[in-house]
């Protein structure tokens, strides 16, 4: 970037402004080349034929338009996962939130243990989706699986939860809930305890109940933290992959498909055109769910 | 960030107001039984994992499942680490989380210093591509990456796996975060006493960046730890797989009802995880509320 020459700089301002530069450029060179440089280039093989027969011309193809996209729409399997992707977000979000805003009220009243049960509900997090998805399917199964031995306890068959085309996916939501929750719940504790305490107890001298509290206090109060998890949790349930790769492989007849594992796919084929539409679709979808939540929470005040 | 209090100081203060009678305080007994029974179900699916990978492979799928281990073995694990190739998957997943860890605190606290610190042109051009950069999806950039990495002769190579990795806009957010609530005063001083702007960097400003440093640290070796889908693409022979991408081909391929195995390789990729972060859970929790509450 270049600094202005001609006008008479404050020397200790070009310094720093040079010094700003040379500490910024590894990181923006890395972040050209391999971030926005392929963002990019993904936007431009989505309107081409571009094959992995390409791979060594990738520059020597034809433009196509909008014809990957046209496809995708067309596509009966992409429509699929579309739903499939939707149905995670829809299902995903507000479990997981729900279970995470629980939790963090409740640690928050209680003080004996409350590291000890903020470790273990943060546990699941930071352990390997491939890991955990390969124990869930451990767990699923229908004869021996410890959640249908469980069940046959109170006296319920289990199914078998991962081979039914109705059930595999909420499994595969719920498991992912029982992982992600953790890293809500942290974010959800902190905003908690920036509420002041007065603030709660002004209000039970008023005499509001627990649940009033909750309701006219709490949530208000932490209106910009659900945002920012709902957000975060909504761009992750868009990308949901790993668990369907391991648990279903996409089954039971594409049941468990998601958009993500779609342009996986598509790219395994050696359809490079029409993976980087499909990516760029779950871009758009990433960017629309972003703005539609900062408008549903963030008004009302 | 210079309004949140972190966790355990907030827990600190609690613990020493003069409560309405430690009972109150301490919270309802029923509230205890409600979240000691959430967590038997967040922990009881590791100790099945680990107690069903010491199980000869009959016993792990006998219906009803035992327990207690009739017969305690480490066959599974010795088939994982001279049958399969695992101690080679463990060194890539490390030699991979090493670089995209010392590439993330390295480069990330210095356009975060440059970020909170500096005056420069560009600067909120710059922030707002991290910024934005921050909701872009890796499935989003991974098929150019795939066809650069190829035209590079970097498929299949290690470099290939973490090249991409070494500049996340997460680390530039987390350090500029930190940095902003260090004071002004500092880097005036050094000024004054007539150190170089790198030098205020190097000398000043890094040392008081630990505790940011390792939050950073251990988030990133975690991901990269964790990450699959690019290794995935990336790694084509055996000898290039990283433990989960070895660990769900396995699991989907013909080893797929093969229990004891799967579960003795999860073992593997989740144990050392979960001993480093028992160990500094404290830096993760802080860095959480960081990014999470600005």
């Amino acid at each position: 970037m270049s600094t202005p020459a001609s006008r008479h700089v404050d020397p200790t301002r070009r310094q720093q402004a040079v010094a700003a530069w040379v500490l910024a450029v590894p990181f923006m060179a890395l972040f050209l080349v391999f971030t926005a440089g392929p963002v990019l280039a993904s936007l431009g093989m989505s309107f081409t034929d571009i094959r992995s027969a390409d791979m060594r011309t990738p520059f020597a193809v034809s433009f196509v338009g909008l014809e990957n996209y046209t496809r995708l729409l067309g596509d009966p399997l992409f429509q699929k996962v579309v739903v499939n992707t939707g149905l995670y977000v829809v299902l995903g979000v507000p479990l997981t939130m729900v279970l995470a805003l629980a939790v963090a009220v409740g640690l928050n009243r209680i003080t004996v243990l409350r590291g000890i049960f903020r470790v273990g509900y943060y546990l699941p997090v930071v352990t390997s989706i491939v890991a955990v998805s390969v124990v869930w399917k451990f767990l699923l199964r229908e004869e021996g699986g410890l959640v249908n031995t469980v069940l046959a306890w109170v006296g319920i068959d289990g199914p078998a939860w991962l081979d039914s085309t109705t059930l595999a996916l909420p499994s595969l939501v719920v498991m992912a809930a029982w992982r992600n929750l953790g890293t809500l719940m942290v974010i959800f504790l902190a905003g908690l305890q920036t509420i002041p305490e007065e603030v709660r107890e002004a209000a039970e001298v008023d005499g509001a109940g627990a649940w009033q509290r909750f309701r006219h206090i709490t949530l208000p109060m932490l209106r910009p933290t659900l945002l920012f998890g709902a957000v975060i949790t909504g761009i992750g349930y868009l990308q949901f992959f790993e668990e369907a790769f391991v648990m279903t492989s996409g089954g039971p007849l594409d049941a468990t498909r998601s958009v993500t594992f779609f342009t996986y796919d598509q790219f395994s084929f050696g359809n490079y055109g029409l993976a980087a539409a499909a990516s760029y679709l779950l871009f758009l979808a990433v960017v629309a769910l972003t703005v539609v939540q900062f408008k549903l929470f963030g008004e009302k005040d | 960030m210079s309004t949140t209090k972190t966790a355990p100081e907030a827990e600190e203060a609690e613990a020493i107001q003069p409560g309405r009678g430690a009972t109150v305080r301490r919270g309802p007994w029923w509230l205890y039984a409600v979240l000691g029974a959430g967590l038997l179900l967040m922990v009881v699916p590791f100790l099945w994992m680990v107690l069903s990978s010491v199980k000869p492979e009959g016993e792990v799928m006998s219906v009803p499942p035992t327990w207690w281990p009739e017969t305690l073995t480490t066959d599974n694990y010795e088939a994982l680490f001279t049958r399969l190739d695992f101690p080679t998957y463990f060194l890539n997943s490390i030699l991979v989380a090493l670089a995209v860890t010392a590439g993330n605190v390295m480069f990330g606290s210095m356009l975060g210093y440059a970020l909170a610190k500096l005056a420069f042109p560009g600067k909120r051009v710059v922030f707002g591509l991290v910024l934005f950069t921050l909701m872009i999806p890796g499935v989003v950039t991974f098929v150019p990456l795939f066809v650069l990495t190829t035209n590079l002769g970097l498929t299949n190579t290690l470099p290939g796996m973490f090249l991409p990795f070494l500049a996340a806009p997460f680390g530039v957010f987390l350090m500029r975060q930190f940095i902003l609530g260090l004071p002004d005063e500092l880097i005036h001083a050094a000024r004054v006493d007539g150190a170089g702007e790198l030098r205020i960097f190097f000398s000043v400003i890094m040392p008081l960046c630990g505790p940011a440093m390792a939050t950073l640290g251990i988030l990133t070796f975690l991901g990269s730890w964790n990450n699959f889908l690019w290794p995935l693409v990336v790694a084509q022979t055996e000898d290039k797989y990283t433990l989960p991408v070895a660990l769900a081909l396995y699991s989907v391929g013909q080893n797929a009802t093969k229990y004891g195995l799967l579960l003795a390789g999860a073992v593997v990729v989740v144990i050392p995880v979960v001993a480093v972060f028992l160990a500094l859970q404290r830096y993760i929790m802080q860095g959480i509320a960081m990014t999470g509450i600005k």
